[in-house]
């Protein structure tokens, strides 16, 4: 039986994980434009924004804004000192894996028919904590949240088999212990 | 407070009576379509604001510049949308990069036409975030007030900057039911302003490095006049005998007749000044952004000098030049910080070294061969006694009136630095001379940015404003051809402005007085003659050598070491740095 499910997100030439580099945080007005504000400072200093999560604060007058960024490292401090000074952004701050939590989740769909390859997937799956959330004669969509080394490694075992599309969160990021976000 | 009971207002009368309150004097402005409930405002509300129509959105926004630099405060530009609103772009640029307060009010399309092509629709908001301070789209009628208050706040307070307002036309004619007392809500906006904020620690450090100096030089900027740090500057360099250069835009903070001035630092600065940066052990800088104008070739700035950077911008620390101390806050206040920990020193051998370059490199100029625009500077210096405000374009002219129009006071030398804009001195002066009614306004342009705004002859004809313009004309785009004959074998490609008008004729036309000069001999009675016509604006017209060129010069890019004090009597290599 031929696969009906077609797409334009196919897989690229293995390279590196895509999610490398810097993760901020910001915490925003919660307001139309202030995004295009933040974008500007990274575009206009040739850094590319690789992830971005944006969701409304506990008081929704603020967002909370994570940024995974790929750049030059040398021109990061300058870069949030102007992100600071935006009348928007209440605070911008780095963070590093040791002081910080860091989790994405990622939804994968493939193109699975039944039989010992379907076997074989859900070992993997439920290896890596994660959960099967949709399920056809000709597809099933996985789904594994962790760390993001957890999230790239799921996906390279994945790969041996069709994965139709992926759709990742990208970062967000918490501060540990005494720490604000 | 709410008044027992609020007559009934509009949006735009909102507005007005907001900007009122706030004490703006100065509206400069252009009327159209979307801005018409916020012109009839200015009618229907009884206000102590002056209207003053230009004859170009871009003159307006000068305009409120030059007013703002001759006072420190910020006057409002009101324009209509679309084409409007976007001829005001260069003139908001130009007040971001010189951190200068402006209020900017455009008129818009009405919300629901918003992001569908209608007519003179322009989304402005989002055309002008990189610069501008802040910006503003207002979607509700009653957040007119607390948007104007918030406006006046940004662009008023920390370092200071243009910051505009978009009011769609429903917004400013729809019924006002809110507060003008709203207050301000900016959770994110924490301008560094008082002493408590300043780090003590990094004061002290600073203190010792200050009391340890050998051969110290004072750099201080447009921050340390915007601070109002004139008596502590001159308080330092004289407890300490430090010399004191200073930027194009601080020109005036230290008096340049000074004995410790030594003038202005940089591209087409003094000799002495860019000398004493290389040879210095340590560099104050005192609200200075260490432009690339300044700074060359970055690695070798002050390399073997200590750095210490005081900048109200948090955001400086560290850009173009690493400090070895960094104190973030108000001039003033930190330099209030900084004095009783500073020693009374002498440097007297530093001192008498300096003295060696000014005489071996004064600033100077050959009055032999034709009218030199060095001249008419310099004469026009000694016929105000240096007390006139003066303006200027971009280009020769420019920094040779900074070389020549030696200042002894703040706010009297409006130019656009940052931006570099052609165009800016003339309706600058404008604002200026309604901004200071009683003093001489000396707007210094060059041919080529004097016809980029020339339509505002109009409106200093009209209010009778006796500006002196002085066109410094060499048919030519002189700097731009300097670097073509220094860099580029002299191939002159786009700067010859034939067909340059009798600009005499030109001012007659307008109604206004002018004046040629075309003989070195005849300059002093010429502009005598200008000085003494107070009845409107007059223009004169210096005919000058065509092809004279600016030293000192440090190529774009290039250490200040590298400084030609004269024309090179070698083909230059292009430089790495950029105009």
């Amino acid at each position: 039986m031929s696969r009906t499910i077609t797409t334009t997100d196919k897989k690229p030439k293995p390279k590196a994980d895509v999610i490398g580099g810097h993760t901020l945080s910001m915490f925003v007005n919660n307001k139309p434009g202030v995004l295009m504000r933040i974008c500007q400072i990274f575009a206009r200093r040739a850094y590319n924004i690789d992830s971005l999560v944006v969701s409304q604060g506990r008081d929704p007058k603020f967002a909370r804004l994570t940024l995974g960024i790929s750049g030059d490292p040398t021109g990061l401090p300058q870069i949030i000192l102007q992100c600071h000074k935006l009348v928007d952004v209440i605070h911008c701050y780095e963070h590093t894996p040791d002081n910080s939590v860091v989790r994405e989740l990622v939804l994968i769909k493939l193109a699975v028919q039944g039989g010992e390859k379907r076997t074989e997937v859900l070992q993997i799956v439920e290896h890596f904590g994660g959960k099967t959330v949709d399920l056809t004669e000709e597809s099933m969509i996985i789904r594994v949240e962790g760390a993001s080394d957890k999230v790239d490694a799921a996906l390279r075992l994945l790969n041996s088999y069709e994965i139709i599309e992926t759709v990742r969160t990208g970062k967000v990021v918490m501060a540990r212990g005494e720490l604000d976000t | 407070m709410a008044k027992a009971k609020q007559e009934e207002l509009d949006g735009a009368q909102a507005l007005i009576k907001t900007l009122d309150d706030l004490g703006v004097e100065y509206v400069f402005g252009y009327s159209g379509g979307a801005a018409l409930p916020i012109f009839d405002a200015l009618e229907t509300v009884k206000t102590n604001m002056k209207f003053v129509l230009t004859r170009h959105e871009q003159g307006a926004t000068h305009m409120a510049d030059g007013y703002a630099r001759a006072t420190g405060k910020p006057a409002v530009v009101l324009v209509t949308s679309g084409p409007g609103a976007g001829n005001t772009i260069t003139g908001i640029m130009t007040a971001q990069m010189d951190s200068v307060p402006m209020i900017i009010i455009t008129g818009q399309q009405v919300t629901w036409m918003l992001g569908k092509d209608a007519f003179q629709e322009a989304d402005i908001f989002g055309i002008t975030i990189p610069v501008v301070k802040h910006n503003y789209l207002v979607r509700e009628t009653n957040e007119l007030p607390q948007i104007t208050r918030e406006a006046y706040h940004i662009a008023t307070t920390g370092r200071p900057g243009p910051v505009l307002i978009d009011v769609p036309k429903n917004v400013s004619q729809s019924p006002f039911t809110g507060s003008l007392e709203a207050e301000l809500d900016l959770p994110g906006y924490k301008p560094e302003l008082a002493f408590e904020d300043i780090d003590t620690e990094a004061v002290e450090e600073a203190a010792k490095l200050i009391n340890l100096a050998k051969k110290p030089v004072i750099l201080a900027g447009h921050g340390a006049m915007l601070a109002g740090a004139e008596p502590e500057l001159m308080e330092l360099s004289s407890r300490t005998e430090t010399p004191v250069t200073t930027t194009l835009l601080g020109k005036g903070v230290f008096p340049e007749s000074h004995a410790l001035s030594l003038g202005m630092l940089g591209m087409h600065g003094t000799a002495y000044a860019n000398k004493a940066i290389c040879e210095c052990d340590l560099i104050l800088n005192i609200g200075s952004r260490f432009d690339d104008r300044i700074i060359g070739q970055a690695d070798k700035f002050g390399a073997n000098a200590k750095i210490i950077h005081i900048d109200i911008d948090r955001s400086e620390m560290g850009k173009m030049i690493v400090p070895d101390i960094q104190v973030v806050g108000d001039a003033k206040a930190v330099l209030q910080t900084l004095l009783p920990l500073i020693e009374e020193t002498e440097h007297k051998e530093w001192n008498e070294h300096l003295t060696g370059y000014k005489k071996k490199y004064p600033l100077a100029y050959k009055k032999q061969g034709g009218l030199r625009m060095q001249q008419v500077l310099d004469e026009i210096h000694e016929l105000t006694g240096g007390d006139a405000i003066v303006t200027t374009d971009v280009g020769q002219h420019q920094m040779w009136a900074a070389q020549f129009y030696r200042n002894d006071k703040s706010f009297k030398f409006i130019t656009s630095g940052g931006a570099g804009t052609m165009g800016f001195g003339f309706p600058a002066a404008i604002g200026a001379q309604f901004a200071q009614p009683d003093q001489t306004v000396i707007a210094v342009a060059g041919d080529g940015g004097f016809q980029m705004t020339l339509c505002e002859l109009a409106t200093a004809v009209i209010h009778k404003l006796p500006i002196k313009i002085l066109v410094l004309n060499n048919h030519y785009l002189g700097m731009v051809r300097q670097w073509q004959e220094l860099f580029f074998d002299n191939r002159e490609s786009g700067v010859d402005l034939e067909g340059n008008p009798d600009f005499v004729k030109l001012a007659e036309a307008y109604g206004a007085k002018g004046i040629n000069i075309k003989r070195p001999a005849d300059v002093r009675k010429k502009l005598q003659e200008a000085l003494d016509y107070n009845d409107g604006p007059v223009l004169i017209n210096a005919e000058c050598i065509k092809t004279d060129n600016v030293f000192p010069m440090i190529p774009a890019g290039a250490a200040l070491e590298d400084m030609l004090t004269e024309p090179p009597k070698y083909k230059m290599a292009k430089p790495v740095g950029s105009t």
